[in-house]
């Protein structure tokens, strides 16, 4: 062969070359059986989801069912108000990401934009506060809504995400903000803006990329926070989805309604969103979480 | 800059007095919803106060409660910590073996990125849920798996001694790939190439470059990922609250679902705080520990990451 030339040059390479196929092999290997691992529960969901009460508990189980039962969706829209609770959910979801990201900004703003005695000190409290477990606080939370008469509605929710959104959010901004020269600042100043102008019209507009990673993470927050929900509202027309999957549990099944497959749709449903978003914008995700450590 | 300096001139204290504006509203939700809650806390702790009563001050009597009386205690303590133990060497290391692996593959990365990383987007809940009916002792898909390869699957959630495993293994499902992974995978990234190419050189194995470049390269990120577990791991909640309320007989039963159970479900407010300052000393303990020991063995390139 013509290229047997080549061979006494390559030939300290080639074996180091042949190790690494190999173990290249082995690697691909062990990635794909943990890729199954995590992927073959989702699997299992769904095809649950469309089996019928026969199929759900035949022993040893089938896999998949003989024919798709696509009304199991629908069920659960019938068996459980869950069209009101998604409703409630993108309600409570929506108002507290506009919350976090605002006031996030705000602070972060404040943080990187202005010299004022203590600033390190009380940045350094920010961080700090990450360490608490929120746990610690929640009865005092729970009296403090309790006095104000909000249990039962979606202030107690919504209304804390007003107040700086939350250590991590205000740390990525903050990390971001610190990016954009001052001298951009100094220029819109010079030019007659106010301190308000600038946040607005400039830092928020060059922020773009990290406002969209804090959105991301605040919508998932929110989304598919449960104990927050479980504490604070009691009334069913008022919950949000991941305590409403709970509801399915005591809600009446006749004979051919699968309730493990409705239970399936529906937790397919409430995380759809999360894993669409997640699709759309996988970007976002790894720079986020590399730049805060935010734990997805 | 020094305080005086920054006040004696009219602009600076202007400019002072915007950022205070502006940082205003983490500050009120700072006294509103947690220095206040938290010392709202410590005195409930001191008190018996069920909801609608007055508070009434009984000294050290909850944490007398809690130490000596409370049957169920020591053992959710317990259980909380058999929890945390495992899941986060478990989480931890789980985490750091995937992020090498994604690390080293050069075709589809984004695929198994995708692949590892989307079960910890789904809502705590709906794993808890799924994972419920992929451990169904007979129907489920894991006892089904076992059975094909020869071996007789535990009662998993419904028996005594698998139910914290089946915690474990749900709770690891839902972190090993998130965002600890994606953070792992940075900092391997971010390893320099000089240091493996030199480490050859000398005529280094792959074990011995793991131990001796790998990992103290990244043991600021690991350090972090532990204190983080720890705290992430004793306030575990969502999981065992849905899948088995605690049960089967209590063996699920950990420190979160006490304190839940006891304020929310017995109203005992005071002794529910005093159990939660317990948890906040032994979590900032923990922490304390953890930092100390860290000394010994996280490696910081540059002074400032251990910010």
């Amino acid at each position: 062969m013509s290229t047997q030339l080549a061979k006494p040059v390559r030939s300290i390479p080639i074996p180091v070359k042949r190790n690494k196929t190999g173990a290249q092999l082995l690697l691909y290997a062990v990635a794909t059986v943990g890729a199954v691992a995590f992927g073959l529960p989702f699997f299992w969901t769904v095809a649950s989801s469309l089996k019928s009460q026969s199929e759900i508990y035949t022993f040893p189980p089938v896999w998949l069912p003989a024919t798709p039962r696509w009304q199991n969706y629908a069920l659960v829209f019938e068996l459980a108000p869950f069209g009101r609770f998604i409703f409630n959910t993108v309600i409570v979801t929506a108002l507290s990401m506009v919350g976090q990201v605002l006031s996030a900004a705000a602070v972060a703003f404040g943080f990187t934009r202005f010299r004022f005695p203590g600033r390190d000190a009380l940045f350094f409290i920010v961080l700090s506060t990450m360490m608490i477990p929120w746990q610690v606080t929640i009865v005092p939370t729970f009296l403090l809504f309790r006095y104000l008469g909000w249990i039962n509605s979606y202030k107690p929710l919504i209304v804390p995400n007003y107040f700086g959104g939350g250590a991590f959010f205000i740390f990525l901004l903050r990390q971001f903000f610190m990016t954009i020269p001052r001298d951009f600042d100094e220029a819109a100043r010079i030019d007659g803006a106010g301190s308000f102008r600038i946040f607005w019209n400039l830092i928020i507009p060059l922020s773009q990329p990290a406002i969209a990673t804090v959105m991301i993470f605040s919508f998932l927050g929110n989304w598919n926070q449960f104990m927050e929900p479980l504490i604070f509202l009691n009334d069913p027309s008022k919950f949000t989805v991941a305590i409403g999957l709970r509801y399915f549990n005591a809600s009446p099944f006749t004979g051919d309604q699968p309730r493990e497959a409705v239970l399936m749709a529906a937790s397919i449903i409430t995380a759809s969103p999360c894993l669409a978003l997640f699709f759309m914008a996988q970007q976002y995700f790894v720079k986020g979480i590399v730049m805060t450590g935010i734990k997805g | 800059m020094s305080f005086m300096r920054v006040m004696r001139s009219p602009r600076a204290r202007h400019e002072a007095l915007e950022g205070y504006l502006w940082i205003s509203p983490w500050f009120l939700g700072l006294i509103i919803f947690t220095a206040g809650p938290i010392l709202a806390s410590l005195y409930l702790s001191f008190t018996q106060y069920k909801i609608g009563d007055i508070p009434q001050w009984i000294g050290l009597e909850n944490y007398r409660e809690a130490l000596y009386r409370d049957k169920l205690f020591w053992p959710s303590l317990g259980r909380t910590g058999y929890f945390a133990v495992f899941n986060v060497i478990l989480g931890v290391t789980g985490s750091l073996i995937l992020a090498m692996i994604l690390d080293k593959i050069v075709r589809a990365r984004s695929l198994y990125r995708a692949i590892y990383y989307l079960p910890s987007l789904t809502p705590a809940v709906a794993t808890a849920i799924l994972w419920g009916w992929l451990l169904h002792p007979q129907v489920g898909l894991v006892n089904d798996i076992l059975r094909r390869i020869g071996i007789k699957g535990p009662g998993w959630l419904s028996s005594t001694d698998w139910a914290i495993p089946s915690i474990i293994l749900i709770s690891l499902w839902g972190s090993i790939g998130g965002g600890r992974m994606i953070i792992f995978l940075a900092g391997l990234q971010g390893v320099p190439t000089e240091f493996y190419e030199a480490a050859e050189i000398d005529g280094a194995n792959t074990t011995q470059k793991f131990w001796h470049i790998t990992l103290p390269m990244i043991s600021p990120t690991v350090l972090f990922n532990l204190i983080l577990g720890i705290i992430g791991s004793f306030n575990v909640f969502t999981i065992a609250y849905v899948a088995t309320e605690g049960g089967p007989n209590y063996a699920t039963w950990f420190y979160m679902l006490h304190l839940y159970y006891n304020a929310f479900s017995w109203f005992q407010m005071g002794y529910a705080c005093a159990l939660a300052w317990f948890l906040f000393i032994i979590v900032v303990t923990l922490t304390l520990i953890q930092l100390a020991l860290s000394k010994r063995w996280v490696y910081y390139e540059f002074a400032e990451i251990g910010r």
